[in-house]
């Protein structure tokens, strides 16, 4: 079984950086790491490919300038290579544009399942798994919670507001996953050293066979009007409890006679 | 000015409209001329119901048999849309794990991006600004859609305010869904409802949640105790629903449920972004954390810097003895 996990290198986000004001995108300046999001997939995909007693992970990323900081530590996770796609003219591409590359990067590996994040823990859209199903004519199931594949079928237990659903879905098909899926591994020394030799194959957009016009600033379609500071919200008393702070929350819930 | 035309998208609870549907109902009305709904399912059951809020026609697919929402919804609408529908300016749906896969599909069906994380609206010219907090709240982007087509918004539950204005049953429409192909190999076999006692999370008056600093899954009980206490309801952080000690229905923030009750109080909870963008609406905020330096304090109305594990034991016996 084939298992392509679409992985997202973002700035760390100890330290969230800042838009910048003159191209109104995230300021990507400083290294990149793994999404957290992202480790529940790979790991989910290990383990798939595990239980199927055959089989590979191939790890699919779009970024600037070629990196593989954050794809080395999913190789060195288990997954067994990665393709990268880099290109200066996906500068301010959207979620749809982002799902044009990695679909097309995807479609590439033939893959029995696809797996991802249901959304990217800094720029939280949560729309591009399902714009790549729609791109690449797959059945989806999103908002995974459990997922096993059994002679050709996912299973999938799937989060709904009120609980969950059972589902089952043939493959291939794309399946998101939550955080909390799976508890993802801690890359072992073996696998950090194994993974520095990994293949990782580097496309631009012609690579992935699009054009200038369908990605970036010009593929957008909507444009960022207005960046400014927020309300804030005032903090209030802060006090340190000396064994009676309770008797100060219950003062406080009566002075809001919610009680 | 407003604009001609809003599709919202209409998810239900059994017998109900759902509160976000309701929710945009009531922007969508200020917003354009014309509000319809498109939804799966039977449209008869709810046309009364959409209709007293403002909604004049019904877009329905009838019973999908198991087949997902998502990719169903958004075929019917493309298809309805190439066979000479008049589109809407623009298409409305929840932050909703169904709103969010109708979104996506109708996305690439219409070659058009999504506007996501939206709190506002407001109409500029003939098309829609949606108005998104970024970095936990405390910076605001308005982005326009400048496609010239239909603009696709996802908005946060609690953003606007359900009012029913009592406008005549709704006029329902059959929305078909075309042949999935491959796209339709996707079936509901069964839902299962995570029941709680007491008040919803999402409406409760009183919300207490626990979080990372409760140090095990055994000490969520003194956050349901608290929550009973005060006839609250009791919610979690991310990191906790994430480690299994409660379901995910629990959970407040960027995913998850965004609460906004007169009281939240927040116990071993740091405040981590993707939290804060959940509760941070709430009326008064109570904050139990040991870290003096924690982001939660930044936004509570009564921070208390002590361990949850001698703090809450008394509050609670404060409480039962009253």
């Amino acid at each position: 079984m084939k298992v392509v996990v679409c992985v997202k290198q973002i700035p760390d986000p100890a330290d969230p950086g800042a838009l910048d004001p003159e191209t109104k995108t995230l300021k990507r300046d400083s290294k990149l790491i793994l999404d957290d999001s992202d480790a529940y997939g790979v790991e989910m995909a290990l383990q798939l490919v595990d239980a199927a007693g055959e089989g590979e992970v191939h790890l699919v990323s779009m970024a600037p300038n070629n990196e593989v900081a954050g794809l080395r530590t999913a190789l060195a996770m288990g997954a067994a290579s990665a393709t990268v796609v880099s290109d200066p003219a996906l500068q301010g591409s959207d979620a749809l544009a982002t799902a044009k590359v990695l679909a097309a990067a995807i479609a590439k590996q033939e893959p029995d399942l696809v797996l991802a994040a249901t959304e990217s823990s800094d720029g939280y859209t949560g729309t591009v798994p399902e714009q790549i199903a729609e791109l690449l004519g797959l059945a989806s199931v999103t908002f995974a919670k459990s997922v096993t594949v059994e002679s050709g079928l996912a299973k999938v237990k799937r989060q709904t507001e009120a609980g969950f659903d059972e589902v089952e879905c043939a493959l291939p098909a794309l399946v998101s996953v939550t955080a909390g899926v799976v508890e993802p591994r801690y890359p072992s020394f073996k696998g950090i050293m194994a993974a520095k030799s990994k293949p990782v194959d580097e496309l631009d957009l012609a690579g992935v066979g699009l054009d200038a016009s369908q990605v970036g600033w010009a593929g957008a379609g909507q444009e960022i009007v207005s960046i400014t500071a927020a309300a804030e919200r005032e903090a209030g008393e802060v006090i340190e409890d000396e064994g009676d702070a309770h008797e100060r929350i219950v003062a406080f819930l009566d002075d809001l006679k919610v009680l | 000015m407003g604009l001609d035309k809003i599709w919202v998208f209409g998810e239900t609870n059994g017998d109900s409209v759902a509160t976000i549907t309701l929710e945009m109902l009531a922007k969508a009305r200020e917003l354009a001329d014309t509000v319809e709904v498109f939804m799966a399912g039977d449209g008869d059951d709810y046309a009364e119901e959409l209709g007293d809020h403002g909604a004049q026609t019904v877009y329905a697919t009838g019973d999908l048999n198991g087949a997902m929402q998502g990719v169903s919804v958004a075929s019917a609408v493309a298809a309805a849309i190439a066979g000479g529908l008049d589109a809407p300016d623009a298409f409305l749906l929840g932050t909703t794990q169904d709103g969010r896969d109708v979104a996506g599909r109708l996305s690439v069906k219409l070659n058009q991006s999504v506007i996501t994380n939206v709190v506002d609206l407001e109409v500029d010219g003939d098309t829609l600004v949606g108005l998104e907090p970024v970095f936990g709240g405390t910076t605001d982007v308005k982005t326009k859609n400048t496609s010239g087509t239909s603009g696709i918004f996802l908005v946060r539950p609690k953003s606007f305010v359900a009012e029913a204005v009592g406008g005549a049953e709704a006029d329902v429409e059959d929305l078909d869904v075309p042949d999935l192909g491959t796209t339709g190999g996707a079936r509901i076999l069964n839902s299962h409802v995570e029941e709680s006692d007491g008040p919803k999370l999402d409406e409760a008056a009183i919300v207490v949640s626990g979080g990372r600093g409760l140090g095990d899954s055994e000490s969520y009980a003194m956050v349901d105790d608290l929550a009973k206490l005060v006839g609250g309801a009791p919610g979690a952080s991310r990191a906790i629903v994430d480690a299994g000690w409660v379901p995910y229905s629990y959970q407040v923030g960027q995913t998850g449920k965004v609460v906004k009750p007169a009281v939240y109080i927040a116990c071993g909870i740091s405040g981590a972004t993707q939290h804060l963008v959940g509760m941070k609406g709430s009326k008064t905020i109570i904050a139990i954390n040991k870290d003096a330096e924690a982001p939660i304090f930044a936004v509570a109305d009564l921070g208390i810097v002590g361990d949850v594990h001698k703090v809450m034991p008394k509050l609670i016996e404060a409480l039962k003895s009253r």
